[in-house]
């Protein structure tokens, strides 16, 4: 498929809300937990519209676990709302013990993940989250693109029999699926063709590699895009073929370059078919409060950088 | 519970039998804990050969009661009461901590049926317990949530963090029981420093602390099992609030040279420690 951005703006977390709705009212096993951010995480219309399956937890995320855990072995499916950087730190022992190793269907909501918080600066930005849910056996970890795949991710992961961990962003951003789009679980997909350079990207940073893929055209360089949206498990094969088909690689995501989408394609490629590749990313750094378009130009995150990467490894 | 002679000497008899059972497995195991299995053993006696509404040959049945022992590294003594029950054979004790085992050194849901929950980082079994009664009354089921906690594992936050909810949520369907013994693995010096077998209690005023959080707290005796009867009796008449049972109990309980000392939380048991303890259990069994 060839995709561009369609022009609409759309929120991820507005996504999660309306999907929650949805997941409710087809499956009675669906609950919500939340970790006292439900107006943040747009959970709250859960607690407006289906207040029987809304359950406030209050400030505290290592019982929020746990309570999760448990209601998952009596036949529930427990979705957690809380902020990426407290679902994935403050209770990442409760996560390991009681969810991933007993393997338990708990949905977790990473919002507000990356860089673009809503000026809440470097405690509040989850970069690592990525590298951190791939390591932890029995997780599935998925990355949407935008809010039409934030629904397609959730309606999917509310059957797996296992834990999942969605990455969301706060922000309205371009939508550039159209509303019948289906996920598919574990399959990575070109969302631009192309033959000089693939453009390996995951989460709301596609959109901006369609973007840098465009600003490149207009040079006659021809980007491939290929989008990652399941980190784990890992589609090696797409990647791996993107990277036959162009001989260069951009992997690209607003998450360190660390141990995320661009280790992972690091990791594929460097064992089944070395190709010079360049992460962008955010490097080894924490962050600050700043309005979203001066974060990503100060951590190298536009299509501009991403575009300029590109250029650089094919000269 | 009126309990009538010949079954109080039944119970006591299976106290005496999990005591046997935990030392005998962590002599041949070479390692395990063995301070809380004991102080532990009348509590999951009277739970799992009384109190307990379940079924060894239905151990995922959807309205069974729930337990979760929290303090996780006193595996053992739960493996005993679930084999001595009839969850596994009593010769897979033998395997307790051996490749391929389904005998972990903490317990592990995913593969022993009868487990309710994986525990074994200490602070984590209320929560789950927690999410079992709420899920029981969402879903309009009878079935009672038992989480037995440590005293070490009561150091926690995350205790109360679910002390906090459980209570927000009158949780009258959850009763947790804390097997007061007093020690942790190391613990907290007196006066006279860490050179003596002397500690601070774990904890103090369990009874008061867990008042304040919203909860009926009923003390006990954790030896002696009508007084242990009378507690869960209290517990389940109790409406509005979730209950603790705090249980005054004597870690290693039962082998006279494990009593009271922190040292036998976790060691490897000789041979000559073995002969004794059997020794001693067999005198109290003779004395029934």
């Amino acid at each position: 498929m060839n995709l561009s951005t369609t022009g609409e703006m759309l929120a991820q977390r507005d996504a999660f809300g309306d999907t929650l709705i949805e997941l409710i009212d087809r499956d009675p096993r669906v609950y919500v937990l939340d970790g006292d951010l439900a107006n943040s995480t747009k959970a709250d219309k859960v607690s407006r519209e289906r207040p029987g399956r809304f359950l406030e937890m209050g400030i505290a995320e290592q019982n929020m676990m746990g309570v999760a855990a448990g209601m998952a072995t009596c036949g529930l499916v427990p979705w957690l709302s809380s902020f990426a950087c407290f679902i994935v730190n403050r209770d990442l022992d409760q996560l390991r013990v009681v969810v991933a190793q007993p393997n338990l269907p708990v949905k977790l909501c990473g919002a507000y993940s990356g860089l673009l918080t809503g000026k809440t600066g470097k405690t509040h930005q989850e970069v690592a989250d990525i590298s951190v849910m791939r390591a932890m056996p029995n997780m599935t970890v998925l990355a949407p693109a935008d809010a039409v795949e934030v629904r397609a991710c959730m309606l999917v992961a509310n059957d797996l029999p296992g834990p999942v961990y969605v990455r969301m962003t706060r922000d309205p951003e371009p939508v550039i699926f159209p509303a019948d789009y289906e996920f598919e679980l574990g399959r990575a997909f070109v969302v631009r063709e192309g033959t000089d350079i693939a453009l390996i990207s995951t989460g709301a940073q596609t959109p901006r590699c369609l973007a840098a893929a465009d600003e490149l055209a207009r040079e006659r360089i021809s980007a491939l895009v290929l989008h990652v949206p399941t980190l784990k498990p890992l589609d090696a094969d797409a990647i791996v073929a993107a990277a036959v088909q162009t001989g260069r690689v951009v992997t690209a995501e607003d998450h360190t370059i660390i141990g995320g989408l661009g280790g992972a394609v690091a990791e594929v490629l460097g064992e089944q078919h070395p190709t010079p590749m360049r992460r962008v990313g955010i490097r080894d750094v924490f962050g600050e409060s700043a309005p979203n378009e001066d974060l990503l130009q100060k951590y190298g995150l536009t299509p501009g950088h991403v575009a300029q990467t590109a250029r650089a490894l094919l000269s | 519970m009126s309990l009538t002679r010949e079954r109080h000497a039944e119970l006591k008899r299976y106290a005496i039998q999990l005591r046997r059972l935990v030392v005998e497995s962590v002599h041949h195991a070479g390692a395990g804990h063995l301070g809380g299995p004991m102080s532990a053993a009348e509590i999951l006696i009277a739970l799992y050969f009384a109190e307990l509404n379940i079924d060894p040959a239905q151990p995922r049945d959807e309205d069974r009661d729930r337990f979760i022992l929290s303090k996780g590294h006193s595996s053992i003594g739960l493996y005993a009461a679930l084999a001595l029950r009839g969850y596994l054979p009593i010769e897979e004790l033998a395997t307790f901590d051996a490749i391929d085992s389904r005998l972990q050194g903490h317990p592990d849901m995913s593969v022993l049926p009868g487990l309710d929950m994986s525990t074994g980082s200490l602070g984590q079994g209320l929560s789950p317990g927690l999410g079992m009664a709420l899920a029981a009354r969402l879903q309009g089921q009878d079935f009672r949530t038992w989480v037995m906690i440590g005293d070490g594992d009561s150091q926690e936050g995350q205790i109360w963090e679910a002390a906090f909810v459980a209570a927000r949520y009158g949780l009258d369907n959850l009763t947790a029981i804390l097997d007061w013994n007093g020690l942790q693995q190391y613990g907290w010096a007196t006066e006279k420093g860490y050179d003596v077998l002397d500690r601070l209690a774990a904890q103090e005023n369990p009874l008061s602390r867990w008042r304040a959080f919203g909860w009926n707290a009923i003390e006990t005796n954790g030896h002696d099992f009508p007084a242990i009867f009378a507690a869960f009796a209290e517990a389940k008449a109790h409406r509005g609030q979730p209950t603790i049972i705090v249980a005054r109990t004597v870690k290693g309980k039962g082998i006279s040279y494990m009593e009271n000392d922190f040292n036998w939380h976790s060691k490897p048991v000789t041979d000559q420690d073995l002969k004794q303890a059997q020794d001693e259990l067999a005198a109290q069994e003779a004395a029934l």
